[in-house]
């Protein structure tokens, strides 16, 4: 269960895993997560399933690695072995509804999962526009995926290093610009990221889809750690989005709940890193941790 | 540490009172998550079991939502047949070592024993506990035979309810499939009650007992998500679908301040201790963050779990802020006392109205009003209203809310056909436990809202007895 059938590393950070699962492949749809736990004491985290195969029976999880849990699954997490937990589909599908036009921007953890949304619209035949971020040139993956179902694609580096100098909002001012009939935009990255986007877009009243990212536990609506404020509402991340409104999230109240352990997870991750080393240097693990 | 007690100095002064159960030191206690109570030794329950009048009429198993025949089991006890005690209970009652920690024995069995009205009553919580807890150390016998039933059954969700209706459904032969949203089973059991009550040790054996049963246990899949309950029946082959999926959708006050951070409601409190074992971190791998002074709102079982929790993880100051009084209290009061024994402070009559935060976001305190009695609600109980201009602030570096549970409605929502009330629970036909679709039948907190373990049992013994009649008379 839960095998690791391929694997490609984008970047020092950035690497995918192809993981066999085939029940999940099945009922998987744009915009759903999974939850993975790498080991029995792991944490469960959220990661979106970026792509599915009904035939391989597979799912692909595209993973930054931030802290202690992606920086482990990164070290570990090989072809043949296997992940201890994997459940889904969580969330809400996107509604990918008829649209003429449509511009799906990615910044970040976010460029992998606005993949499959970019190509369901294509698929329901909207003229797509991919807006992807990167910091530099070599951090560009899955360019010639985007460009298969976008009918253009604008690659932004903060560097200008490959495509336009900028962040993602410069690709989507640029957009706009020449697009004014862009009917709507979906946006997935990080939390600033996305209400950037929502501001860039509020003006021109473009409905704006963002794919929320809170801490999570369960994922089925059990503990309420994933609240978000959407219009003023209180909304379970996990099983009522994750995809809102970007105009009405308060994305402020978000990027200061997400810090919530902040002290915690530095721990983790210098404790780690800490026997990490010795393991590599062949020494026993620091009895302190 | 203090002197170990030998087992006598425990003994009740006079034959009138109750045993008492042999507890940990509360300072001690309240540093770790190792259990509390320590049980009887073979003395005490002999001398327990003794008081036991064996009534011509046993109220006591009336008030038994299992109707346990209690006379009979203490009986036993008295007799020194451990194994007739064991086998006349776990007959009657799948879970004993389960429910003889956590029912609250004082407003059923304890409550109607004749022994009550003048004494103390018999303890029946702690012998039904004394007996499970000697025959998981006994060896285990032959293996049972593999199933012979050819209809193959499901079970969604692994608590109380889901975990009794395999083990009976098994028992006659059938094959059980029992699928766990979560990553380990026993629901409440495992993610909510803490191991200072109920270890889950004590939950393994009970699974690995159903294992040996031939029970197949499936993790990590979502019923409604993962599989759909129609496929259940059209791809995986199933007969019949029993569904215990509880209540687990915690409820918030809708007072300003709930989503700051140092806010949590008690399940994602509880899930990330029990759950994620985060009491170990960093060994384990999920964190949880508890400051100095904590404040639970809230009566119930729950509220008892997350305060002493919230001790053990290290609050100098935990508290409990409840609008009513003691006397609408819902804990045990098995709990309610060892929770003041552990220092934790009860702040009845209070109603929180606010979270204060800093400007980074963080609990501060925690605005409640002070209430007092006035007429009686719809629900007969004292209603508390507010005593003007009484505003304060306690001030707190956590919250915790534990003021109640729905059912969870993802099933019903991605279920066609599934009936449910307004408030989300699951509509049953009250004799057989069926749902409005045929051969789905459902128990526990999913067709009650929150409820009891023994409840909840009950509904899944009473679910697998009717699905057996139906598959049998071919309905
Ligand atoms: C619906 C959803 C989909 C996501 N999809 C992806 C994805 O496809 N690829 C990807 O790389 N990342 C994705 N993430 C983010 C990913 O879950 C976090 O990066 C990961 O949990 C970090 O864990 P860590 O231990 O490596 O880092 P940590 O050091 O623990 O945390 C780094 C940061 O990640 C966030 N985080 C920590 N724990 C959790 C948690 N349990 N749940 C959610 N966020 C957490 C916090 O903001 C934290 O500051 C997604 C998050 C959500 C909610
Ligand atoms: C903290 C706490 C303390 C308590 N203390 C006591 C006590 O002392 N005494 C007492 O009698 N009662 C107590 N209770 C109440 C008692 O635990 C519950 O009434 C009882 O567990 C209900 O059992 P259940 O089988 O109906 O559901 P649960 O125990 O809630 O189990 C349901 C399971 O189903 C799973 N599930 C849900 N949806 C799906 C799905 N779609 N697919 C697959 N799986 C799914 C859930 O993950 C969960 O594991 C307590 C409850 C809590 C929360
Ligand atoms: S009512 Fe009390 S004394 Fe009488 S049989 Fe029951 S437990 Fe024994
Ligand atoms: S992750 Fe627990 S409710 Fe959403």
């Amino acid at each position: 269960m839960y095998k690791i059938l391929a694997r490609e590393d984008f970047s020092d950070v950035t690497f995918l895993l192809e993981v066999h699962y085939p029940m999940l492949a099945k009922a998987a749809k744009p915009g759903q997560f999974v939850i993975v736990m790498v080991h029995a004491d792991g944490e469960r985290i959220p990661l979106t399933i970026a792509d599915f195969s009904v035939e391989r029976g597979t799912i692909t999880l595209v993973v930054q690695a931030v802290g202690k849990t992606t920086r482990e699954m990164q070290q570990t997490c090989k072809v043949g072995t296997a992940l201890y937990a994997v459940v889904g589909p969580m969330g809400m599908p996107s509604h990918v509804g008829e649209r003429k036009k449509v511009a799906c921007v990615g910044g970040g953890l976010g460029v992998a999962p606005v993949y499959p949304q970019a190509r369901a619209f294509k698929q329901r035949g909207a003229y797509v526009i991919g807006i992807i971020g990167f910091r530099n040139k070599d951090l560009i993956f899955w360019e010639d995926k985007f460009a298969s179902v976008c009918d253009e694609l604008i690659i932004c580096t903060d560097d200008g290093s490959a495509g336009i100098k900028g962040l993602v909002t410069d690709g989507i001012a640029k957009a706009i610009e020449v697009h004014p009939d862009i009917e709507e935009v979906i946006a997935i990255g990080p939390p600033v990221m996305m209400k950037f986007c929502a501001d860039a877009t509020r003006p021109h009243d473009i409905k704006t889809m963002v794919s929320l990212n809170p801490i999570m536990v369960d994922g089925t609506g059990m503990c309420g750690g994933c609240r978000v404020s959407v219009g003023g509402e209180m909304k379970f991340c996990c099983v009522d989005g994750p995809d809102f409104d970007g105009h009405q999230v308060d994305f402020d109240e978000l990027m200061s709940r997400l810090a919530r352990f902040k002290g915690e997870e530095r721990e983790a991750l210098e404790r780690w890193t800490r026997n990490e080393n010795c393991r590599l240097m062949g020494e026993e693990p620091h009895p302190s941790g | 540490m203090p002197a170990a007690r030998q087992w006598y100095e425990l003994m009740p002064v006079k034959r009138t009172d109750k045993t008492p159960m042999p507890q940990r030191d509360a300072t001690d206690r309240a540093q770790d998550f190792d259990e509390v109570n320590e049980g009887y030794c073979f003395a005490h329950a002999m001398f327990e079991a003794e008081r036991c009048l064996r009534c011509q009429d046993p109220v006591c198993m009336e008030g038994c939502p299992v109707r346990i025949p209690i006379s009979e089991f203490v009986h036993a006890i008295a007799a020194g047949d451990l194994p007739r005690a064991a086998s006349i209970l776990r007959t009657a009652n799948p879970l004993p070592a389960i429910c003889g920690r956590v029912c609250p024995q004082e407003s059923q069995c304890e409550l109607k024993c004749h022994m009550a009205k003048r004494f103390g009553p018999v303890a029946v919580g702690h012998l039904e506990r004394f007996v499970a807890d000697w025959e998981r150390s006994q060896p285990l016998g032959e293996s049972p035979p593999p199933p012979w039933q050819s209809a193959r059954i499901a079970v969604v969700g692994s608590g109380p309810a889901g975990l009794v209706c395999a083990g009976q459904l098994a028992r006659q032969g059938y094959p059980v499939t029992v699928y766990e949203a979560l990553h380990a089973p026993g629901g409440v059991l495992r993610y909510g009650i803490p191991e200072f009550r109920l270890p889950n040790a004590i939950l393994d054996w009970e699974i690995d007992a159903l294992k040996r049963l031939g029970v197949e246990f499936i993790n990590n899949v979502i019923i409604g998500k993962t599989i759909a309950l129609d496929d259940l029946f059209d791809r995986h082959g199933f007969s019949a679908v029993f569904i215990g999926t509880g209540a687990g959708l915690p409820k918030f006050l809708g007072i300003p301040g709930e989503n700051l951070n140092g806010v949590y409601s008690a399940n994602e409190f509880l899930t990330r201790i029990n759950l994620m074992q985060a009491f170990q971190f960093p060994e384990a791998d999920t964190p949880l963050k508890v400051g100095k002074r904590v404040a639970v709102i809230g009566s119930g079982n729950t509220a008892m779990d997350a305060v002493r929790s919230a001790r053990r993880m290290g609050a100098e100051q935990a508290l409990v802020v409840y609008r009513r009084s003691e006397a609408e209290m819902t804990a045990r009061v098995e709990e309610y006392h060892h929770a003041i024994e552990e220092g934790v402070k009860f702040h009845w009559l209070t109603n929180p109205v606010e979270v204060i935060g800093d400007d980074d976001g963080w609990v501060t305190g925690l605005k409640s009003l002070r209430m007092e009695l006035g007429e009686p609600d719809e629900s007969g109980r004292a209603r508390p209203v507010p005593i003007e201009g009484s505003e304060f602030v306690f001030p707190v570096d956590n919250v915790v809310l534990s003021i109640g549970t729905t059912p969870n409605p993802l099933l019903a929502k991605t279920t066609p056909g599934l009936a449910t009330h307004s408030w989300g629970g699951l509509v049953v036909d009250e004799q057989k436990g069926e749902t409005s679709r045929r051969r789905v039948y459902a128990g526990g907190d999913a067709v009650t809202g929150a409820a009891t373990v023994i409840l909840a049992a009950g509904a899944g013994k009473s679910a697998a007895e009717a699905i057996h009649q139906d598959l049998s008379a071919g309905l």
